[in-house]
């Protein structure tokens, strides 16, 4: 089954250039329904608002972080299911493995590159 | 200084009824007052390096030019991505083989602007370095003064964990490498 590309996308980062560079990544690669959160609490608002088919979020972030935001996604009845990519500065192991036991689905180091985000965005929702 | 006593001597007048004084006595008092001297010499020592002007001036001045920092790479990292974007949508007008060569183009200039997220993280855990001396020296004039302070723990258990996590882009060498974070990624599956 393909993707649809007119899924809506939340993107959540503390950095305003971070937050334009995924969203403009994420439209060449044809996707033009994309939000953004500035931290956790912000972005669960908009995903308990509105129907999301994935969260790009960054880590480090005040006050509610990536990790917090990916808990409380999976903790919720309603929004568990959606996929989670971080996208992160934080590589050491324990980030890594900690991220994979709250549920995320994949993991993309920063500084990153349009064609790690294709590759991870195809592995999480399927080819487009 | 006070001078150290003597041991009494068999005699002595001025120590009738007192219990006398052994070697070991003043031997002890000899270090306590080296102590109290070293103690006093330590102050002066502190209080040379002007801690307060370390925190209210170098300090100060050394967060704010960093947050300068910051501020300046965004600005000017939004410059570059509004020519950037401005560039797109001229390409998406082109003919396909000159328009894909510059939408290409446009695509490295985006990720390359990841450098100023990596930066900025990079000058918070200096921020952050600077304040944790900050705080250290703050300590360090209380305990001098008699007035030590301890730090309280806010965190709960799971909050500290968290924070542990929390360590910012890494220097080169040290970084994982995407390709590196997938094998972790599939060893954890």
């Amino acid at each position: 089954m393909s993707v649809d590309k007119n899924m809506n996308i939340l993107i959540v980062d503390d950095y305003k250039t971070m937050l334009r560079i995924i969203r403009n990544l994420l439209k060449q690669l044809g996707f033009d329904n994309v939000d953004e959160a500035t931290d956790g609490s912000d972005a669960l608002q908009k995903l308990r608002d509105k129907s999301y088919g994935l969260v790009i979020s960054d880590w480090n972030m005040e006050p509610m972080t990536g990790l917090q935001l990916l808990r409380e996604v999976r903790k919720d009845t309603k929004l568990k299911d959606t996929p989670f990519i971080m996208i992160t500065a934080e590589s050491k192991t324990d980030n890594v493995v900690a991220a994979k036991e709250a549920g995320v689905n994949n993991y993309i180091v920063k500084p990153f590159n349009a064609a790690t985000l294709k590759t991870k965005l195809v592995t999480v929702i399927g080819e487009f | 200084m006070t001078a150290a006593p003597q041991p009494t001597q068999a005699g002595d007048d001025s120590t009738e009824g007192a219990t006398p004084l052994t070697s070991t006595d003043v031997k002890f008092f000899e270090e306590l007052q080296g102590l109290i001297s070293y103690i006093r010499s330590a102050k002066r020592e502190i209080a040379a390096l002007a801690p307060d002007e370390i925190r209210d001036k170098h300090i100060r001045a050394a967060t704010d030019e960093l947050d300068a920092i910051v501020g300046n790479t965004e600005d000017a990292t939004g410059t570059i991505l509004d020519a950037a974007e401005k560039i797109e949508g001229i390409a998406s007008k082109l003919d396909i083989e000159p328009g894909m060569q510059i939408a290409d183009a446009v695509t490295r200039i985006y990720e390359a602007c990841n450098f100023q997220d990596i930066t900025g993280q990079r000058i918070s855990k200096v921020v952050t370095a600077l304040k944790t001396i900050e705080v250290k020296i703050e300590s360090l004039v209380k305990a001098v003064g008699g007035v030590a302070a301890l730090p309280g723990d806010p965190l709960g258990e799971q909050a500290k964990k968290d924070a542990e996590l929390l360590n910012g882009p890494q220097l080169p060498g040290n970084a994982k490498t995407q390709d590196e974070i997938d094998a972790l990624l599939k060893n954890l599956d």
